[in-house]
């Protein structure tokens, strides 16, 4: 299979767009990615032609609407390789995922226990175990990073012990590009029979994820991230876990046999799926996984590694610009500040020459003070992106600096 | 620095076609902004809803109130000073019958106003107006 960026880009309606008179050079895909034209009639169809509530209606459209959303929880087990499309949760995203993890953790946890998290979190995977450590009585630790923001294995070993019950860390970091050795770090957790949960917000469009062979108990995502619409998600969990793990919302769906004194719980996935679900969005994750796995996904890869060596090629032509995130394997993130400039006012004169980046703490503020800085300028990059749109957003920096040096 | 009135302000902005010449005299005014004293850029000095810190001092009295700012951001701090061109060394009562929206309208900067930048710009004048009301009351 071959792989044209420049042709992908012509399938995303969105990227034709002009901001201020400019082409659009959208760069901020670690926040969330484009909608494909094969997504967004994905979604027109179905509340075209299938628009149903699921599991309930006894007529043909709620056959057909509950047909496609369950095809597209086996797209997405396939696609993760999930031992059962039961362990396919929808969620609303990967904060909602992480959330129903740790609203199980926060009863079962006790103090006593510890949670370990990284200093790399995204605040979803951080303030959400602080929060369980502090009504569970457990106690949270932090692995360190080294100044180029790798996971400082050595010490993450050393902090794992018989009192470790759940390692949560990121598959990819959104601040600074790093890939987490999971192979390496999953094992070892599991060496002390530790929970393991993945915030792979960043990962799932980057990383082929095979939850089997990383071997983790927990897998977060958001579709968004992976060119599918906002609002639908997926937690998933091993099926001996998800089956008895204390059960989130309450409501339809998700019981079996309801009483005024007492209910009990549907099996899963229902049991942790209360309420009308996102159906169309989970139409749309499905068709967004269906068009994502149908491209040449190393030829993918090696392309988003060439984005970000001419990245780093071209920085190197700015003075004072000082990258952030220097790990060996990163990948899709090129995060920097500029010495004596502030990032917002990169972020705003980027953004009034077309190209769109992210500026601030990225949801990250202990990592920020980690790294020493107030925030970064992001840029971070997709399938869609070209050279030169990676040349685009350099020669943008370079009026940037005129205007504000 | 005597800082710019409202009319040199528009006068000055209308004089130009290109939005890097705007910006670079925003920014020009931004620098131009007299530094804040370290001991000043305290936690309770900082103006909340912005992207960059921003920091409100106020001095003088209700028939004069003085305003000090800081951003860490240039441009922020260039738009600060637009801001106080219509609000500084005015009395509390200038300053609730002043009409911003109108102002910041006829300086085209919709864009600073809009949700995800300017909340700051919003939250500087609410925080200036309460300042102002506070005083009256
Ligand atoms: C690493 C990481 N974790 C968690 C999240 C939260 O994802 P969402 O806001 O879609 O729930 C994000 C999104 O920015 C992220 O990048």
């Amino acid at each position: 299979m071959s792989f044209n960026p420049a042709e992908i880009k012509k399938q995303f309606p969105i990227l034709q767009r002009q901001i201020d008179g400019n082409p659009l050079v959208y760069l901020d895909n670690a926040a969330t990615t484009q909608k494909p034209q094969a997504v967004l009639d994905a979604l027109s169809h179905y509340y075209t032609h299938c628009n149903s509530n699921v599991h309930r209606g006894a007529h043909t459209l709620a056959d057909e609407a509950t047909r496609l959303y369950e095809a597209a929880r086996e797209k997405v087990a396939r696609f993760i390789n999930a031992y059962d499309k039961k362990e396919v949760i929808w969620t609303a995203g990967t904060t909602e995922a992480i959330n129903i993890v740790a609203n199980g953790a926060k009863q079962l946890l006790k103090s006593g226990d510890e949670v370990i998290v990284t200093e790399m979190e995204h605040h979803a995977n951080l303030v959400t175990w602080q929060q369980v450590c502090k009504i569970s009585g457990a106690s949270l630790k932090v692995a360190p990073i080294t100044d180029d923001g790798e996971l400082d294995v050595a010490a993450f070993q050393k902090l794992l012990n018989g009192n470790t019950r759940l390692v949560a860390m990121p598959h990819i970091s959104n601040a600074l590009g790093t890939i987490n050795p999971l192979h390496e770090l999953i094992p070892m957790a599991k060496s002390v029979n530790a929970l393991v949960l993945v915030d792979g917000a960043q990962g799932i469009a980057h990383g082929d994820v095979d939850v089997q062979a990383l071997g983790c108990d927990f897998y977060a995502f958001s579709g968004h991230k992976i060119f599918a619409p906002t609002g639908i998600g997926v937690l998933w969990g091993k099926a001996e876990i998800l089956s008895d793990w204390p059960v989130w919302q309450t409501g339809g769906e998700m019981i079996s046999v309801v009483t005024y004194d007492s209910a009990t719980w549907g099996e899963l996935p229902n049991r942790l799926e209360a309420g009308t679900p996102n159906i169309a969005g989970a139409v749309g994750l499905g068709a967004a996984i269906d068009w994502f796995s149908g491209l040449d996904l190393e030829a993918v890869k090696a392309h988003e590694q060439l984005l970000m060596q001419k990245a780093v090629e071209l920085s190197t032509g700015v003075d004072g610009l000082i990258i952030k995130g220097n790990a060996p394997h990163k990948i899709g993130v090129f995060s920097f500040i500029i010495e004596g400039t502030h990032p917002a006012d990169i972020g705003f004169l980027l953004d009034k020459q077309g190209i769109a980046i992210r500026t601030g703490d990225h949801c990250a503020q202990p990592l920020m003070k980690r790294l020493g800085v107030p925030g970064t300028a992001r840029a971070s990059f997709s399938i869609y992106n070209t050279v030169e749109d990676v040349e685009a957003l350099f020669k943008a920096l370079q009026k940037v600096k005129m205007m504000l040096m | 620095m005597s800082l710019p009135t409202t009319d040199e302000i528009l006068d000055d902005l209308a004089f130009f076609d290109s939005w890097e010449e705007r910006y670079k005299y925003i920014i020009d005014l931004g620098k131009a902004l007299p530094a804040f004293p370290a001991e000043l850029q305290t936690p309770d000095r900082l103006v909340k809803g912005c992207q960059s810190n921003v920091w409100l001092e106020i001095a003088g009295d209700n028939e004069r109130i003085e305003f000090l700012v800081d951003s860490d951001a240039v441009i922020v701090k260039g738009l600060l000073v637009l801001v106080l061109a219509a609000y500084n060394n005015k009395s509390a009562q200038q300053i609730l019958a002043f009409d911003i929206d109108a102002y910041f309208k006829q300086l085209d900067l919709e864009r600073h106003i809009s949700p995800t930048r300017g909340n700051g710009l919003k939250s500087i004048v609410a925080r200036i107006n309460s300042i102002a009301k506070a005083a009256l009351a």
